[in-house]
């Protein structure tokens, strides 16, 4: 009995400091990009579009609303096709069609960003001799898809049978029953997936090089190019100015709070009931 | 009075077909649609590449050189340093990610559970030069001067911990990668092991098994097919993930036995070269790099699903 | 419950809803957009200097914005080609070949001047300077020179014990006209070099010890982190983070550093550049540092939409000449005026 409760014991103590060894990561890289930037993360920069290097009073203001344009639509080509299709594997998941979908979705996930970013690319920019905000959207999408599906389709397929069962039951259609009985159930481990993709493309820049192209000016028409955030924080951190350096810096804690705040609201506004 | 109740079940009835057929038709469509996505950009890339596939064929992935100046190229070393960057991140963030979802779903109160689980999940939004940086100029120096000592002086007769200490190294891109994937796994971990069904749970303790014992024997079995789906998703982002690996890797496209030795991957290759190139064969080559990533993540998919039916079919009940 | 339900759900739509307001007030405080944006892309190279030349230029011509976006010389020569911007820009000028897929003829103009500094770790401070010649340079390049105490080196630095420390080579991973020119350079000086490796923005690098950095901040912080390492950076980069470098001696003897006017002075040195003639490396001269070149810019000769070509001629006959003021407050180095009347010249020739 003795060995068997420090055994266990051992466990859960590897288990937290596991967890906590991750977030303590976390918290370390956080702490080097708050250092490096908050200092340079004022209103003005929250504000004011892009000035040149060393000239005071610049912003990435429009790179803030690019990337809320540029992700919004990406999240609103992704999130429908993603859970529809997630659903589709959940419920009728056994067919050679599904068990490809899967194998598909876990290949696209392997692929490096800059190689859809030039898909995006040939077949939304190149025809139309145009960049846009739109192209860079349609390669997020994709880029967020497999996370989004195969979290949609193990949540869904996670809910109890008898919870869709019960719903037929009562003469529900199958139409209803999954979508106003069975996805709900299965909200929490879909917004997983979801705060992950997004998360996930926050800090993506590659696709964006050849697609929304970037800017040093306000634009809300999705079908120019636009500014992003990331973008604007890669290129300066690659320059050789402190100037420009402070900024990424504040740029990537911009990003970082925003996907938080994001993390927070979701899960506070969508909470569903605790299962233990 | 009969009739109208009638008339009104066969409308609801009719109706409820109705969405019903329409329903599977748009997941159906939805699936269909991202199905043709994936395969369209495999024919994009299959097209980009037909250029240099027909000028080296398959000695593209064993042959070792890179010359963009006199046009041949090799995939070979960075075959291997995907490969190997990619599975060390995987052991490592495996480890870490399933066992601190464990913790997280689990073991800890919700006072610590909640706000640990917003942590991990927030390294997923850091972006990919930040981590290239970070790690550049603070994993690097750490692992240079404090861990790839150590292992070398304990480890050094094993070939893998042998050799000269470069900061830039297979390991370092290894360790990043694997910060980089844990949200991945640890995030999907704990949801698929909270949902696995509390009478398993609740039956296991009330038998008198430890809590972690249960998690052992009943819940991460249970868990297995979602955690399993995770670090496939987290295997993949490893192996596409461009711009932080190419700052810390070494970038050097050459095989060592060496851990600690600088190498290159396939994705780091396409983002350094990818803006700059301009002859035809240059691009076809980068291209093809890009496809070789594809079939790679095909091959280990593939090899992963085949693992998965031998070992996990007997006991995949929900 | 349901009631609870739907409070959150209210917060979450009034916090959606306030966001968007605010965003719609930032567009509408937003300063009037101009009249007509042009675009540019390419080299990341002269970015910062092109960013600061344009907007410049737009505060002078109110009616003119230029959206110049870095996504790499190969990039902007791609894009240049399928007509997707107004201009291009590339640390090399296009080839036969790329010309050819133009399909029409281009006119190229120099635009901007940079040089590169040897930047180099060692444990022990050098107050008089690391001299090292340009074919010692090019021999631990090959991996021909080890280490650093070397007598190849030493004899160069006979005031400083050399420690016993193998040479690290670090060079740019990615594909970058600042490799071009060192590449060019090394070509020059080194006819072993020119066989084995060759002149380009991406290579294959010798040495055994080697590492490759992404960007001029990969490069600098590989060189920073390793004790022993030796790698080439932009001058902007050595200006503005007061890097170390190596004193090189030139083809007429003289040990100089990488400055605004040592780069200058080999600019100068060859007036009548062309974009086929267009190297600038290890030139004759006092004062010339070796390892130098011009980003360039392109444009069609016959355009098709004339009002935008005239508006981009405008733009960039300006920053080769007025804009070039302003050149070293970002830490590149002005065109010399011979060079920027033959640009000017060139650009006249396009057909409006």
């Amino acid at each position: 009995m003795r060995t068997r409760d420090l055994s266990s014991g051992f466990g859960v103590v590897i288990s937290a400091l596991c967890a906590g060894l991750a977030a303590a990561i976390l918290l370390l890289i956080l702490g080097y990009v708050a250092r490096e930037g908050a200092g340079a993360l004022t209103w003005t920069y929250l504000s004011q579009i892009p000035r040149p290097v060393n000239v005071p009073g610049g912003g990435v203001a429009n790179g803030i609303v690019g990337s809320f344009i540029i992700i919004g639509i990406a999240a609103l080509i992704a999130v429908p096709i993603g859970t529809l299709a997630g659903i589709y594997l959940a419920l009728y998941g056994r067919s050679w069609f599904a068990e490809t979908t899967r194998f598909l979705a876990d290949v696209l996930s392997g692929v490096p960003s800059i190689a859809i970013g030039l898909f995006a690319y040939t077949v939304f920019v190149a025809p139309f001799k145009h960049f846009s905000a739109v192209s860079a959207s349609i390669a997020f999408a994709v880029l967020m898809l497999p996370l989004i599906i195969r979290t949609a389709e193990e949540s869904i397929s996670r809910v109890p049978v008898r919870i869709r069962e019960s719903a037929l039951a009562w003469g529900i259609s199958s139409y209803a029953a999954t979508i106003h009985i069975v996805v709900p159930a299965a909200r929490s481990g879909m917004i997983t997936g979801l705060l992950l993709a997004l998360a996930r493309v926050t800090g993506e820049t590659a696709p964006l090089l050849f697609t929304a192209f970037g800017s040093q000016f306000w634009e809300l028409n999705p079908t120019n190019p636009m500014a992003e955030l990331s973008l604007q924080v890669f290129t300066y951190a690659i320059s050789p100015y402190e100037d420009w350096h402070r900024q990424a810096w504040a740029g990537a804690l911009l990003l970082i709070i925003a996907v938080f705040i994001l993390n927070v609201g979701a899960r506070f506004a969508l909470r569903t009931q605790t299962r233990r | 009075m009969n009739a109208s109740i009638q008339a009104l079940e066969q409308r609801h009835v009719r109706r409820s077909l109705v969405s019903d057929r329409a329903f599977v038709l748009f997941i159906y469509l939805a699936t269909l649609l991202f199905v043709a996505t994936v395969l369209g950009l495999f024919a994009m890339l299959l097209l980009g590449s037909w250029t240099s596939i027909r000028e080296f064929g398959f000695s593209f992935l064993w042959t070792s050189e890179w010359n963009p100046i006199t046009g041949r190229f090799g995939a070979l070393p960075m075959i291997y340093g995907t490969v190997v960057s990619s599975l060390t991140a995987l052991v490592l963030a495996g480890i870490v990610g399933v066992f601190g979802a464990a913790y997280l779903a689990d073991f800890a109160p919700r006072f610590i559970s909640v706000p640990l689980s917003f942590l991990i999940e927030l390294l997923a939004a850091v972006p990919s030069v930040v981590f290239g940086l970070w790690g550049l100029f603070v994993l690097a120096p750490v692992l240079r001067t404090v861990v790839d000592p150590f292992l070398q002086a304990h480890f050094g007769m094993v070939p893998l911990f042998s050799g000269p200490i470069f900061g830039s190294s297979l390991f370092t891109a290894g360790i990043l990668l694997a910060i980089m994937i844990i949200p991945t796994i640890s995030a999907i971990s704990r949801d698929v092991i909270a949902a696995v069904i509390p009478e398993h749970r609740e039956g296991s303790l009330a038998l008198g098994v430890t809590r972690w014992e249960t998690m052992w024997h009943v819940l991460l079995p249970g868990a297995r097919s979602g955690i399993f789906g995770a670090c496939i998703l987290a295997l993949g982002r490893a192996f596409g993930e461009t711009i932080a690996t190419t700052m810390v890797i070494g970038n050097k496209p050459a095989i060592a036995a060496s851990l600690f030795a600088p190498s290159y991957t396939l994705a780091s290759v396409v983002a350094n070269e990818f803006t700059e190139a301009t002859t035809d064969m240059y691009l076809s080559a980068l291209i093809e790099l890009g496809l070789l990533l594809f079939v790679v993540s095909m091959i280990v998919n593939a090899a992963a699903r085949v693992l998965t039916w031998t070992l996990l079919r007997p006991s995949k009940g929900r | 419950m349901s009631s609870k339900f739907f409070s959150r759900r209210t917060i979450l739509g009034s916090i959606v809803s306030a966001v968007l307001v605010g965003l719609l007030g930032m567009t509408v405080a937003a300063p009037a957009l101009a009249d007509t944006q042009l675009t540019g892309a390419g080299s990341t190279f002269v970015y910062p200097f092109f960013s600061k030349a344009f907007y410049e230029y737009s505060r002078k011509h109110t009616d003119v914005n230029v959206n110049y976006q870095s996504i790499g010389s190969g990039g902007g020569i791609q894009q240049f080609i399928a007509r997707t911007v107004d201009f291009g820009a590339s640390d090399v000028p296009m080839n036969a070949d790329e010309l050819k897929r133009a399909g029409a003829p281009v006119v190229q103009i120099p635009v901007a001047l940079g040089g590169e500094a040897i930047t180099y770790n060692l444990p022990v401070e050098i107050k008089a300077g690391l001299k090292l010649t340009r074919e010692a340079l090019a021999d631990i390049y090959l991996g021909k020179i080890a280490k650093w105490n070397d007598p190849e080196i030493a004899k160069l630095n006979s005031q400083t014990t050399l420690p016993d420390l193998p040479i690290v080579v670090v060079h740019r991973s990615d594909g970058s006209g600042t490799t071009f020119i060192f590449t060019d350079f090394l070509s020059t000086v080194s006819s072993e070099w020119k066989e084995k490796v060759g002149t380009g923005k991406s290579v294959q690098w010798p040495a055994q010890s080697s590492v490759g950095g992404k960007g001029n901040e990969g490069v600098a912080g590989q060189v920073r982190q390793t004790p022993g390492a030796i790698g080439y950076v932009e001058l902007a980069y050595v200006l503005e983070n007061h890097m170390e470098q190596v004193l090189l001696q030139n083809v007429s003897g003289k040990y100089v550093a990488c400055t605004e006017a040592t780069v200058q002075a080999a600019a100068a040195t060859k007036p009548d550049i062309t974009p086929r003639d267009f190297s600038i490396v290890d030139r004759k001269g006092n004062d010339t540092w070796p390892i130098a070149g011009y980003t360039w810019a392109m444009l069609y000769a016959d355009p098709t939409d004339k009002v935008r070509a005239k508006l981009t001629q405008d733009v960039l006959a300006w920053t080769v000449t007025e804009g070039q003021a302003i050149a070293s407050s970002v830490d590149y180095v002005p065109l010399p005026r011979n060079v920027q009347a033959s640009a000017k010249k060139a650009l006249a020739q396009i057909h409006l």
